[in-house]
């Protein structure tokens, strides 16, 4: 090796070591010992993009400048959880105080890694107990290992959408409350036409929206996970009701293909087009949201219900898959007391959560909000206000690794729905195995 | 026994090579922090635990085996980067080349031809997606409801996991725009004397395009071809696209979204190193997955750039 040879070599040795060096030195985390009686401005990252839910959010942070007139927030629209993960992880000066996330799944990762601040202390400081200021299931889905890391702010809830002029058309005088009835409804009500429908019953296909492994699971009331953690999918009756009620349907209706072929006329979930909006099908599995979306599209002919529960379960009927907003502070936030006062605000000030809760027509988060005479009045919101009390509701659990459970479950699905995966009681203990995999790789 | 050099003679070398070294120190920096310093901390991660909060920690080989024998999507996701890889490169350079021969050849309308064959590179690789996965829809796009007309058979396309692969190569060899101004400024540079002298001695077209065009545009085609195997290896975009439109599931942010619809054929490594590190925040597994794409990459351009001479033990 030449002399310049190695002085290149020792160059570029000497330059990899110190970067790399100065990459591994991890995150320092914010402490709680700012005082939040002075001037402050904190930043809030949230992920609502319509202008109604703009106009909520900046509703409420207007009133709590109001009620805090030293605490200035900055807020920060259409917010991904990838980019409030990666901000968590990059801190400095323009990373969020306060971040909310849309969905549950990745509160275990939150809490595990400790990118978002443990808010026992907090909660403790102010005499705020969890137990009785916020749903059971709620408060489930917002720690994880016994970690607080996060709070609910407002919830969603699943129920039935069914047309009601083509019931009155089939003569269907009552939604179905067990799945008995619920297939007999959809038979009736689904129209072929040529290899076609020109009126679908029920889209019983995983891709089908929101009739996913997990929110049709609820209806048995599933359990993911043993005490020690283990994946236990194979064990729980519940799953396998669930799978082989999936292909009674998927026969009954016409089949994977034909149904697929159909599915594939819909229009977007989230848009005008949704297939309960356009008539297309006549019954189908969908949050509280619907309400206003159908509402906003036209659509004034939808009636709501919970969703059916097994026969063998009649008694448990009002019961749902329940989700929700969550809501934390940022670790590496340097403002953590400034920034508890604006997360206490939004997630146990009454009215706060009511006017939220009534503006972007999702299920208040508190129980004192559910009880509130300022609730929305409307009887189809009441309905999954109900479902969200019921004691038999239930929720997807927080996991280490976020919800790659869930996706484990739900390829599965995909799998021996379509014919690939045959044999469901090997499928799902293929499901454990995986999930328990990852896991442990996770940890 | 060596000879003893003169203190003049090495004070002389010595200033030589500091002033080598500091015409290269440019070079050498930017590939030290561009290219060694990624290189190294990729390997170097690939044995830690680390969420880029906590400090790593010392894994050994747990990171290669979870990718190699547990994790279920990295197998799927190879085998379409491979498939990709080896039809979707063929096709475009077949394409760019074709395209670029015929423009070449054309006498008129070839400013309208070039502009026409070239615009659709321009478009966004994202709107592109989008509007090649409306239009193959299988229930409401126009392309199945005139093969349906004509009485030919109508593909899931992007629905269907047998057909996936193919449309998306459909989309990549629509956008050839970059390949044929490539190709076309090679194909202008042949000297025109040796296709005269090919055709004074008899040589046909195919003769003359085996004999002379293809010999002359050789590194142009290699050029072609390593370029891209590379962005092939780093495809992301666009199947990442296809598979969420076409799925129907746009989701929730954070939501857990089916990655690879249909049935992971749309899925592509890049895509896995995107998941594991900042999806799922296991920077380990991450880096085990670029490096198979390094490595991968490294191993498709030594093969080709020596097969074809490019990289003889002379050089």
């Amino acid at each position: 090796m030449s002399r310049l040879t190695k002085a290149a070599a020792a160059v570029a040795a000497t330059a990899a070591i110190s970067l790399l060096a100065s990459a591994c030195t991890g995150q320092s985390s914010g402490s709680a010992n700012d005082d939040a009686s002075k001037d402050v401005t904190i930043t809030f990252w949230h992920g609502w993009t319509a202008p109604n839910e703009l106009k909520a959010i900046n509703d409420n942070v207007a009133r709590f400048e109001k009620a805090h007139p030293n605490i200035h927030v900055k807020v920060q629209g259409n917010i991904t959880d990838d980019k409030i993960n990666q901000a968590l992880r990059a801190g400095g000066s323009k990373a969020p105080d306060v971040v909310s996330s849309f969905t549950t799944d990745n509160v275990g990762q939150f809490c595990s890694s400790g990118s978002m601040a443990d808010l026992a202390p907090f909660l403790a400081k102010d005499k705020i107990d969890p137990a009785a200021t916020f749903p059971k299931p709620m408060l489930e889905y917002t720690q994880f290992d016994g970690k607080r890391c996060t709070l609910p702010l407002l919830g969603d809830a699943y129920g039935l959408y069914y047309n009601k002029k083509a019931f009155a058309a089939a003569g269907i005088t009552a939604p179905p409350k067990t799945l008995s009835e619920f297939k007999a409804d959809a038979v009736k009500l689904t129209k072929t036409k040529g290899d076609s429908y020109s009126q679908l019953g029920y889209m019983p296909n995983f891709h089908g929206y929101e009739s996913t492994t997990t929110h049709l699971a609820a209806q048995w009331g599933v359990k993911y996970f043993d005490a020690n953690g283990k994946s236990q999918v194979a064990k729980d009756p519940g799953f396998t009701a669930m799978f082989n009620w999936q292909q009674d349907m998927v026969k009954s209706l016409g089949g994977f293909g034909k149904l697929e072929k159909y599915r594939n006329t819909f229009g977007d979930e989230f848009g005008a087009k949704n297939p309960l909006q356009t008539g297309q099908v006549a019954m189908g599995i969908d949050g509280e949201w619907r309400l206003g979306m159908a509402k906003d599209a036209g659509m004034n002919d939808l009636g709501v219900a919970p969703f059916p529960v097994p026969d063998d379960q009649a008694s448990t009927y009002g019961k749902g898959y329940l989700s929700g907003t969550i809501i934390g502070i940022a670790n590496t936030s340097s403002k953590k007391n400034a920034a508890w006062e604006l997360v206490k605000f939004m997630t146990t000030d009454t009215d706060a959560v009511v006017s939220f809760a009534n503006a972007i027509h999702n299920v208040p988060s508190t129980l004192a909000a559910l009880k509130s005479p300022k609730l929305d009045a409307d009887p189809g919101f009441k309905t999954f206000l109900d479902i969200a009390q019921n004691p038999d509701s239930t929720t997807t659990p927080p996991s280490i690794n976020g919800g790659a459970y869930q996706l484990t479950l739900q390829d599965f699905g995909y799998a021996y729905e379509s014919g690939k995966s045959k044999n469901l009681s090997s499928g799902l203990q293929g499901v454990d195995t995986q999930v328990d995999k990852d896991i442990a790789q996770a940890k | 026994m060596t000879a003893a050099v003169h203190p003049l003679l090495k004070a002389k070398r010595r200033k030589s090579a500091l002033r080598t070294l500091a015409f290269l120190s440019p070079w050498i920096i930017g590939f030290s922090v561009f290219f060694v310093y990624p290189l190294v901390s990729t390997v170097y991660f690939s044995f830690m635990k680390y969420n880029g909060i906590n400090a790593p920690t010392w894994v050994g080989g747990k990171n290669w085996s979870y990718v190699f024998t547990d994790y279920p999507f990295f197998w799927p996701a190879l085998r379409n980067t491979l498939w990709l890889v080896v039809v979707m490169v063929t096709l475009r350079v077949l394409f760019g080349l074709g395209i670029g021969l015929l423009i070449t050849k054309i006498k008129t309308g070839a400013g309208f031809f070039r502009t026409a064959f070239y615009l659709p590179y321009l478009a966004p690789p994202v709107a592109a997606t989008m509007a090649f996965v409306f239009l193959l829809n299988p229930g409401t796009g126009p392309v199945n409801h005139l093969l349906g007309d004509v009485g030919l058979p109508t593909p899931g396309w992007f629905t269907d996991p047998h057909w996936s692969k193919p449309a998306l190569t459909m989309l990549a060899v629509w956008g050839i725009g970059d390949l044929m101004v490539i190709f076309m400024a090679a194909l202008l540079d042949v000297p025109k004397e040796q296709y005269e002298a090919a055709e004074l001695d008899g040589a046909g077209p195919w003769h003359r395009f085996r004999f002379v065009t293809l010999p002359n545009i050789s590194p142009i085609v290699m050029f072609a071809v390593v370029t891209g195997v590379i962005q092939t290896m780093q495809y992301y975009t666009q199947p990442l696209v296809a598979g969420k439109v076409a799925s129907g599931v746009i989701g929730n942010s954070g939501q857990q979204v089916e990655p690879g619809y249909p049935d992971k054929s749309t899925l592509t490594l890049p895509q896995l190193v995107y998941e594991r590190g900042f999806q799922r925040f296991d920077y380990g597994s991450a880096c085990v997955i670029a490096l198979v794409l390094f490595v991968l990459s490294m191993a498709f351009t030594a093969l080709l750039l020596r097969r074809n001479g490019f990289l003889s033990a002379e050089d």
